[in-house]
């Protein structure tokens, strides 16, 4: 083992009392469009390998691309929906390098008239928001897929051409918990809106780190490293949080950290690197000459803007503040457009916004658990929201208990009958008036003599016993606080 | 314009994944700097007050997304050795450090 890695972890943690890390993350993002970003060939997932290419995803002589309007119109959407500022014309660029997945020799990118600049993304951190700014979103296109095979390596160029956004944040994220929490923001958001559905074991969402650490009250930047094949939330908290590790024993061994681009392995748990220095990546940018350059109009933004649902964040912060909910529960609402989409009409539903954290409560156990069973989600439900709504109202107004609301829950979930027809057919009201339960009481405690004399000596714990004959009398309907008041008064203690 | 160096022609060389002898090395170096020679012409134009031009015409021509045939996959690989192909995948040298064949 070499003295770089010998500080142990507790000497990283008091290291980082020093040192401040410094994360920045460049997201790759699928767009959900049909066909490829410059010409008409599909985008569909596993399909067969070399499938669905065409003279102009293949580079071939002649061929022209064509841009597609509605990875245009998707990318645009991401840009509003971060407050950036969009570009009315911005350009495609040729970025230059040989790699087996890029037939062209170039990959269609933009370079320093980007579609988007200068917005955030908002990440949940604990009950808080918090505002990461964006460098920027640009468009590209995707390469090719390399598959490792031994002593060679495959190509499959189907992914070749599909359109992409990269969205670079600026470097001011402080933990590897911050950026997992920025790849969830983002998967949300452009979940959220319908921009991509961001599938990470289909590598619809690709994430690569710049990480770098200086000492706290430092302006400038340190030497960064570049991490790449980071695919998962999980993937990219580990290996930003080995890399902070990795480059805090190198300083404290005295040593310097190079710029470098390092692969992670997520089975190893290590990063090794990826391409040497001398290979230092000259990519000849110029302004793609076959692509007239990307113009946005009024009517465009317009349509974009119309049409903007309220976001995930927004939501999250108006669940808790309107409505009172945990940050917990809000989070998990926002988590799923249609979680909240559903979680809105059940409040919409409930004559009072007072319910909304029952409403949550119902949703989140009884409803969430329904589905999961049934292995269904939230748009599958075969309840509906109002139905929901109104079987809480049931338990609220003391109509029924919630132990026979979940009763009705599950036989209305089943069969779909209302809430309310199913309680009448089934004669489960709870029995709430002390006329009519004080005989039942007076009938217990008869029936159970020795037990009542033993709870009057002292035995306390016979009480529970007691509600349970009172309920198990009148099947479950009989209100429990009635039940209990009236069995104190009779048992005289 | 001079000559360009030997190692901005190596340089040159090495981005474009050519191979140069050492000789060629030499006539490259004085062909590329007499090209270069004729863009400088070009550049001692003054263009204070013209803007900048990279596309003859800048009307949109952005395309609907809609899916058409692909080429068959017999075609797209067409153009390939045989060795160069393992099914329907094309093979190429092993892009993992340390696994080159």
């Amino acid at each position: 083992m070499s003295a770089e890695q010998k500080l142990s972890e507790r000497s990283v943690a008091e290291m980082l009392l020093d040192w401040e890390p410094v994360i920045g993350l460049e997201v790759h993002v699928q767009l959900a469009t049909s066909s490829k970003a410059f010409s008409p060939s599909g985008t569909a997932f596993g399909e067969p390998p070399n499938s669905l290419t065409d003279p102009t995803v293949l580079g071939l002589p002649g061929a022209l691309p064509a841009f597609n309007r509605h990875a245009l119109e998707l990318a645009l959407r991401l840009g509003v929906a971060t407050s950036s500022q969009i570009r009315a014309k911005s350009r495609f660029a040729r970025k230059h390098y040989f790699y087996p997945d890029l037939p062209k020799g170039y990959q269609i990118s933009q370079y320093d008239e980007p579609l988007c600049e200068h917005g955030h993304l908002d990440l949940i951190v604990g009950a808080e928001l918090k505002r990461v700014r964006l460098q920027r979103i640009h468009l590209e296109e995707d390469a090719g897929k390399n598959l490792h095979a031994g002593t060679v390596s495959h190509v499959d160029l189907n992914r070749a051409g599909v359109p992409l956004v990269e969205v670079v944040s600026e470097p001011e994220l402080t933990s590897a918990e911050e950026a997992a929490e920025f790849m969830r923001a983002l998967h949300r958001l452009v979940r959220w809106l319908d921009i991509s559905e961001a599938d990470m074991e289909k590598g619809q969402l690709r994430c690569d780190a710049n990480v770098s650490i200086r000492m706290r009250g430092e302006d400038r930047l340190g030497t960064r490293t570049e991490l790449k094949n980071i695919n998962s939330f999980r993937f990219v908290q580990h290996a930003v949080e080995h890399e902070i590790a990795r480059q805090l024993r190198i300083i404290d061994a005295g040593g310097r950290i190079e710029r470098e681009t390092r692969l992670w392995d997520e089975t190893l748990g290590q990063s090794a690197p990826l391409r040497s220095k001398e290979e230092a990546n000259d990519y000849r940018y110029f302004p793609d000459p076959d692509l007239p350059p990307v113009m946005v109009d009024g009517g465009m933004m317009g349509g974009i803007l119309k049409t903007l649902p309220e976001l995930p964040a927004v939501r999250f912060a108006r669940y808790q503040k309107e409505l009172g909910l945990s940050p917990d529960d809000a989070r998990l609402l926002v988590s799923e457009r249609g979680l909240a989409d559903y979680f809105d009409a059940c409040v919409a539903a409930h004559p009072s916004q007072r319910g909304a954290r029952n409403l949550a409560n119902w949703m989140l156990t009884e409803l969430l658990g329904a589905l999961n069973a049934e292995g269904k989600s939230i748009t599958e439900s075969p309840m509906p929201a109002p139905t929901l709504s109104a079987l809480v109202v049931l338990v609220e107004n003391g109509t029924i208990s919630g132990k026979i609301g979940k009763e009705i829950f599950e036989e209305s979930f089943r069969t779909g009958e209302p809430p309310l027809a199913i309680v009448e057919r089934r004669g489960v009201q709870q029995i709430s008036d002390e006329a009519v339960l004080a005989p039942v009481v007076d009938k217990v405690i008869a029936a159970n003599a020795k037990q009542a004399k033993d709870y009057q000596s002292g035995k306390d714990g016979l009480f529970g016993f007691f509600v349970g004959q009172v309920m198990k009398e009148t099947q479950g309907r009989a209100n429990p606080v009635v039940a209990n008041d009236l069995l104190r008064k009779k048992l005289g203690r | 314009m001079a000559d360009l160096s030997r190692t901005e022609v190596e340089q040159i060389a090495l981005l474009a994944r050519l191979h140069l002898e050492p000789a060629e090395i030499e006539a490259m170096g004085a062909e590329l700097g007499a090209i270069l020679a004729h863009f400088a012409t070009l550049a001692a134009v003054d263009t204070t007050d013209v803007p900048a031009m990279t596309h003859a015409t800048e009307t949109q021509t952005l395309r609907a997304d809609v899916v058409e045939p692909s080429l068959p996959v017999e075609d797209a690989l067409s153009g390939l050795p045989a060795k160069a192909r393992s099914g329907d995948l094309i093979v190429v040298p092993s892009i993992i450090p340390g696994h080159e064949s």
